[in-house]
């Protein structure tokens, strides 16, 4: 068995043995689940570092037949655009078991789920071939759903719209995604004669330019409503709100990655015509995303719809990112995701010890709470800063590379130079909305009901100190995280660099 | 040593680092040994800025205008390679003596002014950390690593204007003051940005070269001052000029040895000493550094205006503050590094000085901050009020103090390169300034006592630093005789040994014994009625008082159009754009109901036919006819 299939099968082994694990210890069930994580965490660690940047390209790779007469097999492989990703879900799975720590209801069914969830995830992240990667994209559908339902929160909307609405937005999305997908092997099968879902295979495919402008809408739809591109967002602050806080910082920080990383891996590196067509649409999209869902945060009372809305926000940096089409603006991308997964899992725990303790969310009932429990407020601390992309935070550097991406994608284009200016102005509103949630929630007089509100515990700490370290580092040594991702989008920016100069030249849109 | 020095000026700013991260994780318990670890640090810092201070001054020709310059990489990309490291010529090493210099001995005033304070251990790794950004500011080699300690000076700002944080003050103030601050750098991004895509590069030295050649990088003239303005923009914020300068004299919510250190003699300045680095780009774009000289001489005019009838005691030294910052601005619109970075050496001496004799008197008063519940404080604070009248004499420009020297350089460039308008404001904003500051110092240091006030000396770690600066404020404005060479030292051009001809010396003079003596009439011998003056000055006093109304302004643009957005916005958002998500679910669960027959209510189902009905259309549309297909997915050409 290879490290990758290791990966997402320390989880399900996980799983597997917490189902013959008598459902009162609570406990024991924990360990188990904390152990399959890690273990899960450790391999990717060593993954990471053991990757020969100075070789680069798929590493790691395994490759089983499957069913050859379709051209399915079972192949998987890292790179430096997979690798960052596998390593955020390794990260977050691992702390959002211990932001789990004190769930008291049917923790069995809770840890099984929770397992069997990271462990899809982290699938579509090393998984080379099409056919498995959508795969593990519907595996992670059904639990989300039930762990909503069962241990989601109804605050403004009732927890079954949230779970129902995170769902059909997901099968929608999917299912765009499979139209395309199977677009693009029937039509690659009629190319060259060959059945392959294989990505690299795929990419070698000469698709003729209407054919990828059609196809690239198709996976664009599944991927972006994936990534809350406006206007298919709505389900994210709704879903976020309802769903227990694991599933909150699984889905917010890394599953609606999975559209990012879809949609340079697939898309960008398979129907680069269509990318550069679809470019201008994404880009003025993503600008909605980021200064309309900043607007919207500032209005918010609810912590978690602060944070939701956020999330929509920032993946509009995403976005422009990938639309920019250079290296710069794709590597920003990739960066961006990361930061905002640690970021967002960061903050969306610290949420939950707030909210499973008091029940309360509102921000204008809460309130002082630096003075009870200062340990978790260094955390919403740390989140908040990172998330107005304070320098010497790991969010900031990829801000940045994103913003010289688009500023360069905007020479000689006044329209995109308007829209990057307007994504830029975005960082006066996150600011604003995040500086107003620390301080309503965090600073003033102490209030005394609060006084009984006990801070982070042990287990509590680990996301803290998990996550908090990983955005220092990945701040003060950038390097380390984008030296990994350039090595991943230099040459598919290599790749289709030619195509897109010759589409640059057609004229029109293209 | 001087060798070690240079070669390792990366400790300057690691060392403060270096104990924030101690004390946040291991001393934090115990009061004293984080006192200890903090100022240990910010000492040995200062002991290699002095040796850096006697390498690069001691080279004469060797660093002038040029640099000793090591970095190495942060991260990089194909067409993107940004890099940390150390640039030291003499402004930075004189930035670095300053800083070090300030930060040491209020780390020294503040065991005594913070003891007993329940969070004196996060004090200290605060101001720690704020030496840390602050030092690796100043020795960027290019403008993001300036950028990103920028932040950072920003983040431990807000930290320590926020430090009391269970006031609900504090934490507005530290709130506006990042706000603020953020909309100046959010300029400053797209100047940035616009350098690094037109020049490839933000190396300081690198830049300098190639900007006067910018017609070969394919710009025009214009676009290299749209380019400049916008860069100057994040100054504004940060240096408090017109109009973001309204974060700065809500600052002084924080502790005073915060005050001193952060709002009067360092982090402000940082503003002033970005454009200082970048002086080569307003010596090409010219517009824009008129832009930069009117802001600034304007802003100088403007707060001493607000400073006239503040009533308390750091709200009149904010205002000063802003005004002398807006001094330092103008003399680098009108071109004169030497002159700019003259003023901000000997402003921080007496600036400091003042602000800690501030924090002397609150001390003592024990939360009282009106200057009117103030009098005859000189007789149980000798030494804060001598002290404290130093400062006043150097910020009036007396000489021999050190403010003589500067101003009068400012003073001079500008007349020189013809501003001459600039020229008279800047002498009536020094009259005022003479009249503000004495006033404060009358009404706090001189009249009665007061019955009820029981004010005692400080302690001696507090008066340490009180005669340090008021020692420089006496001496420090002397580097610029010719002898000693500070304009042939710290300049950008030609080295030119002006001297201000008698009449604009006596002028000067002239505005400041004016303004003190007017003082002293209304407010120490009250020959003059200052309720007359008040009455009769009618609406100006009013504007005055209230600071033009502007904080109000911004508050009306904050919470009413800014939220007001954010509310309509959301209300679209649920009611509109989720309204008509919500209604194509509610067709096609319909829809999908009536096709089966039957109406189970379940997830499953509902999904199941929303998927299969989109694939089927799709696939259906794309086989027979992309063109439909095209146009149903909103594609048209």
């Amino acid at each position: 068995m290879g490290l990758l299939t290791a990966l997402f099968l320390a989880p399900i082994i996980g799983a597997l043995i917490i189902v013959f694990i008598p459902k009162d210890e609570h406990k024991t069930i924990k360990s188990v689940a904390a152990v399959a994580t890690f273990a899960s965490l450790a391999i990717c660690l060593y993954v990471y570092f053991a990757y020969d940047q100075a070789a680069g390209g798929l590493q790691f790779t395994e490759f089983i037949s499957w069913l050859p007469d379709f051209g399915i097999n079972y192949s998987m492989g890292v790179d430096g655009i997979s690798l960052p990703m596998a390593l955020l879900t390794a990260l977050i799975g691992f702390s959002a078991i211990y932001a789990s720590w004190n769930i008291e209801k049917r923790p069995k069914e809770f840890f099984i789920l929770l397992l069997i969830l990271i462990a899809g995830v982290m699938g579509t992240f090393v998984a080379q071939d099409l056919f498995i990667f959508f795969l593990f994209y519907e595996v992670v559908v059904i639990p989300i759903y039930i762990m909503v339902l069962i241990w989601g929160s109804t605050k403004r909307v009732s927890k079954e719209y949230a779970g129902m609405k995170l769902t059909i937005y997901l099968l929608i999305g999917s299912a765009f995604l499979l139209a395309g997908l199977i677009a693009l092997v029937v039509k690659s099968q009629g190319l060259t004669g060959n059945w392959s879902f294989e990505i690299s295979q795929l990419a070698q495919v000469k698709f003729d330019d209407k054919f990828q402008i059609v196809t690239f809408a198709l996976m664009a739809l599944g991927f972006t409503s994936l990534l809350s591109m406006w206007p298919f967002h709505s389900w994210s602050p709704d879903g976020y709100a309802g769903a227990p806080t694991a599933v909150s910082m699984i889905h917010a920080g890394v599953l609606k990655k999975i559209g990012g990383y879809g949609l340079i891996r697939i898309g960008l590196f398979i129907l680069p015509v269509g990318a550069k067509f679809w470019a201008p649409w994404i880009i003025g999209l993503a600008v909605m995303n980021v200064a309309y869902a900043a607007l919207i945060a500032l209005a918010q009372k609810d912590l978690k719809y602060v944070v939701g809305y956020s999330s929509v926000s920032h993946m509009g940096y995403v976005l422009i990112g990938v639309a920019s089409l250079n290296i710069i603006g794709v590597n920003g991308a990739v960066a961006n995701m990361f930061a905002h997964g640690v970021m967002s899992a960061l903050f969306f725990s610290m949420i939950g010890y707030v909210y499973d303790k008091t029940h309360v969310r509102s921000i204008p009932d809460l309130g002082g709470l630096a003075h009870q429990i200062p340990r978790i407020a260094t955390g919403f601390m740390l989140a908040g800063m990172a998330s107005l992309g304070l320098p010497g935070l790991v969010s900031f550097v990829p801000e940045f590379t994103i913003f010289i991406g688009t500023w360069k994608a905007a020479q000689g284009n006044p329209a995109v130079m308007v829209a990057a200016v307007l994504a830029i102005s975005g960082i006066i509103i996150t600011a604003l909305y995040t500086l107003r949630l620390l301080a309503n929630t965090l600073f003033g007089p102490r209030r005394e009901e609060y006084d009984w509100l006990p801070d982070a515990n042990v287990p509590e700490m680990v996301p803290l100190v998990v996550l908090g370290f990983v955005l220092i580092v990945g701040g003060m040594f950038p390097f380390l995280l984008m030296d990994m991702i350039n090595n991943g989008v230099e040459p598919l920016m290599t790749h289709i660099g030619p195509v897109l100069e010759a589409a640059s030249k057609i004229g029109g849109n293209l | 040593m001087i060798e070690f020095a240079m070669q390792k000026a990366w400790l300057i700013p690691f060392l403060p680092f270096l104990s924030f991260v101690l004390i946040g994780l291991i001393t934090k318990r115990s009061e004293k040994l984080s006192a200890f670890i903090s100022i240990a640090c910010i000492l040995t810092s200062f002991v290699l800025a002095i040796l850096v201070a006697v390498g690069i001054f001691g080279a004469g020709e060797e660093f002038i205008e040029k640099s000793f310059e090591y970095s190495a990489r942060w991260f990089s990309m194909p067409g993107l390679e940004i890099s940390m490291g150390v640039k030291l010529d003499p402004v930075s090493s004189m930035m670095l003596f300053v800083v070090t210099l300030v930060a040491s001995l209020v780390q020294i005033y503040s065991l005594g002014y913070m003891h007993g304070d329940p969070g004196f251990s996060r004090f200290f790794a605060y101001l720690s950390l704020f030496a840390a950004s602050m030092l690796g500011l100043v020795i960027a080699t290019n403008l993001l690593q300036m950028f990103v300690f920028w932040e950072l000076v920003g983040l431990c700002s807000y930290l320590l204007i926020g430090y009391y944080y269970f006031k609900v003050s504090a934490r507005e103030a530290a709130k506006k003051a990042f706000m603020t601050t953020r909309i100046g750098d959010f300029g400053m991004l797209l100047g940035i940005l616009f350098l690094q895509i037109v020049f490839g590069t933000l190396n300081f030295t690198e830049l300098a070269e190639i900007v006067p050649k910018y017609a070969d990088y394919g710009i025009t003239l214009g676009t290299l001052n749209l380019i400049a303005i916008l860069l100057f923009i994040g100054p504004v914020g940060k240096s408090g000029q017109f109009p973001l300068h309204v974060w700065l004299p809500d600052a002084m919510e924080g502790p005073t040895p915060v005050s001193a250190l952060i709002h009067a003699a360092t982090m402000v300045v940082a503003g002033v000493y970005l454009v200082g680095r970048t002086l080569f780009l307003y010596k090409t774009a010219t517009t824009a550094a008129e832009v930069v000289a009117y802001v600034g001489g304007f802003t100088a005019f403007f707060a001493a205006t607000i400073a006239l009838t503040q009533i308390e005691m750091k709200r009149i030294l904010a205002y000063s503050t802003v005004s002398q910052l807006g001094y330092m601005i103008m003399a680098l619109g009108v071109g004169s590094l030497t002159a700019s970075m003259f003023q901000l050496f000997t402003h921080a001496f007496f600036k400091a000085l003042m602000f800690l004799g501030a924090g002397s008197v609150l001390h003592a008063m024990h939360g009282k901050v009106n200057v009117w519940d103030f009098g005859g404080l000189r007789k149980k604070m000798p030494y804060t009020a001598w002290t404290f009248v130093i400062g006043g004499l150097a910020i009036a420009g007396i000489w021999p103090f050190a403010g003589f020297y500067s101003k009068d350089e400012i003073l001079l460039e500008a007349f020189n390169t013809g501003h001459t308008g600039l020229f008279w404001l800047a002498v009536i904003t020094a009259a005022m300034t003479a009249f503000y500051m004495w006033r404060m110092i009358f009404l706090t240091f001189f009249g009665e006592e007061k019955a009820e006030n029981h004010p005692h000396e400080s302690p001696f770690s507090m008066l340490l630093p009180l005669f340090v600066l008021a020692f420089l404020s006496v001496v420090g404005g002397w580097v610029a005789l010719p002898e000693h060479g500070w304009g042939y030292y710290i300049r950008l051009g030609e080295h030119e040994a002006g001297h201000a001809p008698a009449w604009m010396i006596a002028t000067a003079t002239t505005a400041a014994v004016g303004g003190i003596a007017l003082a002293a009439a209304m407010y120490w011998k009250k020959i003059i009625s200052y309720e007359a003056v008040g009455k009769a000055a009618g609406p100006l006093y009013t504007l005055s008082f209230n600071k033009y109304f502007i904080d109000e302004f911004y508050l009306w643009i904050n919470h009413t159009i800014v939220d007001g957005l954010g509310r309509l916005l959301y209300w679209v958002d649920i009611y509109v754009v989720d309204g008509i998500v919500n209604g194509l679910g509610f067709f096609t669960k319909e829809a999908g109901a009536v096709l089966r027959h039957t109406q189970t209510g379940r997830l499953q189902n509902y999904a199941l036919i929303l998927f299969a009905a989109v694939v089927v259309l799709v696939l259906y549309m794309y086989f027979k006819s992309p063109a439909a297909a095209m146009i149903v997915l909103g594609g048209g050409n």
